[in-house]
């Protein structure tokens, strides 16, 4: 892409991302860890590619990352670890490549998950991206494939998105390197704590599931009073998730 | 710990599962989807939603259309063998060239004249060196043909097609659709694709997938399918039409590989792995328009590199092998020799020979350095010249040459036919069969997924040579 001045905002020092610095395989000592979650096929690795300057291949079809990849970049003086995980459409179901990216959302304790969405199919994506904010408190959306999503002539309010979710929204064209600039400051300043998510929580639940969800919620709150998804393991124990239920008992969520 | 807590907190969610009823699932997936629709709703806004020209539907509209879509597959399949067979030949030639025709010699001198004793000289550089240097000039331009147009063809979006085409197929066999994917993969390599089906959710389907991967012709097999083809196949027809006949049998052998792995999920899903087909959604993703250049560089990086380095970490020591077994004598036969007598009869069955078959055991390892084993080694029992003496690996200038040598080692056009019938059934290399080991964590299918194919190989060679026989 030609490097012509699109905005007033490219000039600006900040907009450049300056102090970013790809750090490829080396992942040692870091000071944040950032997961990147997701529908399949939506570019993920191409995010991860942009962001730890990695040649993760990518390939057009779903299904394509079926192992976790890691990688690290540093920005602002800070170190991230980035965990690419399998693309997966939900997370209430048990495939293998499913419990991968569950258990290290869950488990791992990232300090930012970055969800990747397809902009021109952001309905059919957002039941990803609303299990995810049930589990975790830190996370922006990354926009991606915009550059489609405009070809189809899909707009989106990213304001109007951002305040529904609770979370940041970034637009990005991964392929075209657009938006990345963005995407790691907005990911500095949420791991930071400069940026504090309030997330949208699941909201169209029957009353009576409601009551019995609230309940639980609030007994695991009171065995564990730092987690911040009492709610999700709620659900998660209706559904009868015998994992859940095992890490309860092996004190895995503390 | 407040353990009693905890067991608490467990039977008061089940009382509470007890109480909502089985409809909990489903109310929190209606509920997920109604707040996804209702936060979209209010963010995203589609201009004119008229009836555009989509580009997109109107190529899957040909590309996954009953009539059109293999047709349209196997073209694909044959233009790009085609561009690999052609263009591979030049760069092969040259590399040869070079690694064998100037670097071997150069090194004999100077293991003579720093006085290298014999077998150590033998060992290294007949042995270890040229194994390697023929893998590098065999392997090395098809590959870096091959593997970039393929992955050209996964960037722009092609292979969910191939699996939507095929899913159908998969159904009836009663394996999953997206074995297709991992099916395509192997094309490539077979311990990839093994890896790959990891996207199957399903254990039973994805066994299925695993143990069939094989039938997917890999690329430490495609050369040995083009060579044989053009000495053997092209030769017995008129000599405009060579090139065609031989590509046809490359691709016949192909789609018969893709038949036996149909056969053979569908044998599975009839008798030890019984069950349902699962469902699933496959997305067809839209077009897009590779990145060629950065997809040339990162598939020869990723893909060419890796695979290569593979070949030649193991056909240095299998080179060491064939040195050692051509060069130990027991009383006045070489260990070689010896065995390949042993299996001559077996092989006759087979419709192959005693060569073949003590090929495919030294090259279990990797499948690359089949060929050029054979070569050796019917050099050794002919008595021919024209190698460089026993246990010497070695390329013969030209294919009539090779195919000479070969005629002269008793071949026929049934041995070839039968040879590229074996190369598409039998075990699986020995990483792929690490790699099944790793991803089932069993040693039974291990086992299932290593003898299956070499069962049926010997089957229908024997088959293949018995009917022929019989004309």
């Amino acid at each position: 892409m030609e490097n012509k001045v699109n905005s007033a905002c490219e000039t600006c020092p900040q907009y450049n991302a300056k102090g970013l610095k790809k750090l490829g395989v080396h992942t040692g000592n870091f000071d944040y860890v950032v997961a990147l979650a997701g529908n399949p096929n939506t570019g993920k690795s191409t995010v991860f590619n942009a962001l730890t300057g990695l040649r993760q291949h990518t390939g057009n079809w779903p299904g394509k990352t079926v192992v976790r990849a890691e990688g690290a970049f540093e920005y602002d003086n800070s170190k991230f670890k980035l965990v690419d995980l399998p693309g997966t459409y939900s997370l209430l179901s048990t495939s293998q490549d499913e419990e991968v990216a569950r258990d290290f959302i869950l488990f791992g304790k990232p300090d930012v998950t970055i969800i990747v969405v397809d902009a021109s199919r952001l309905e059919r994506n957002l039941n990803l991206v609303l299990q995810i904010l049930e589990i975790t408190d830190k996370a922006v959306l990354c926009l991606n494939l915009m550059d489609e999503a405009k070809r189809n002539n899909v707009k989106i309010d990213e304001r109007t998105l951002a305040r529904d979710l609770g979370i940041p929204v970034v637009p990005t064209s991964a392929r075209f390197n657009k938006g990345i600039p963005e995407l790691i400051q907005t990911v500095n300043e949420v791991a930071s704590g400069k940026i504090i998510c309030k997330p949208h929580r699941i909201k169209n639940v029957p009353k009576k599931i409601e009551d019995a969800v609230a309940k639980l919620s609030a007994e695991i709150k009171k065995q564990f009073p730092t987690i911040p998804n009492s709610r999700w393991i709620a659900f998660r124990l209706l559904e009868g998730d015998a994992r859940i239920i095992k890490a309860l008992k092996t004190g895995e969520f503390v | 710990m407040k353990k009693d807590e905890i067991e608490k907190l467990i039977t008061l969610s089940s009382d509470l599962r007890w109480k909502i009823g089985d409809e909990f699932h489903d109310s929190l997936a209606e509920g997920i989807y109604a707040d996804a629709s209702e936060i979209s709703n209010a963010s995203v806004s589609r201009a004119n939603e008229k009836k555009k020209f989509r580009l997109d539907s109107k190529i899957d509209s040909i590309v996954t259309s009953k009539t059109w879509g293999f047709p349209i597959m196997f073209l694909i399949l044959a233009l790009i063998l085609w561009i690999t067979i052609v263009g591979a030949n030049y760069p092969s030639a040259m590399l040869s060239n070079l690694l064998l025709d100037n670097v071997h010699p150069f090194l004999k001198e100077v293991a003579a004249n720093i006085g290298m004793p014999w077998w150590l000289d033998g060992f290294l550089i007949d042995g270890v060196y040229l194994a390697v240097a023929w893998v590098v000039a065999v392997m090395l331009p098809p590959m870096a043909i091959f593997f970039p147009l393929f992955t050209l063809l996964e960037d722009f979006g092609y292979l969910p097609r191939v699996a939507f085409n095929m899913d159908y197929l998969f159904k009836k066999s009663g394996a999953h659709g997206k074995q297709a994917l991992t099916m395509s993969m192997g094309f490539g390599c077979n311990a990839a694709g093994v890896v790959a089906t990891r996207i199957i959710d399903s254990p039973r389907e994805r066994l299925i997938a695993i143990i069939t991967n094989n039938f997917s012709l890999c690329n430490g097999r495609w050369p040995t399918q083009i060579l044989i083809a053009t000495i053997f196949i092209g030769a017995v027809v008129p000599s405009s039409f060579s090139a065609v006949a031989s590509m046809s049998a490359v691709i016949g052998i192909a789609i018969l590989g893709i038949f036996f792995m149909f056969l053979t999920s569908w044998a599975l899903t009839k008798t030890v792995l019984k069950g349902e087909v699962s469902t699933f959604n496959l997305e067809l993703p839209p077009y897009r328009p590779p990145r060629v250049l950065k997809t040339i560089y990162t598939s020869l990086i990723d893909r060419t590199l890796i695979v290569l380095w593979r070949a030649i970490v193991f056909a240095a020591p299998a080179g060491a092998v064939i040195w050692l077994i051509s060069n130990i004598y027991i009383g006045n036969e070489s260990i070689a020799a010896w065995t390949i007598n042993f299996l001559d009869g077996f092989g006759f069955l087979l419709g192959l020979n005693g060569v073949i078959l003590l090929a495919y055991i030294v090259a279990i390892p990797a499948n690359e350095i089949v060929i050029p084993t054979i070569l050796m080694l019917t050099v050794l029992v002919t008595g021919v010249t024209g190698g460089e003496g026993a246990g010497v690996m070695f390329e013969l200038d030209s294919v009539n040459a090779t195919g000479d040598l070969l005629r002269a080692g008793g071949w026929t056009l049934l041995t070839a036919v039968n040879l590229m019938l074996f190369s598409l059934l039998h075990n699986p290399c020995s990483t792929t069969i690490y790699t099944i080991y790793k991803e089932t964590n069993s040693l039974k299918w291990t086992t299932v997924a290593t003898i299956l194919p070499i069962i049926m190989g010997f089957i229908v060679t024997f088959l293949v040579a018995q009917i022929w026989r019989l004309f």
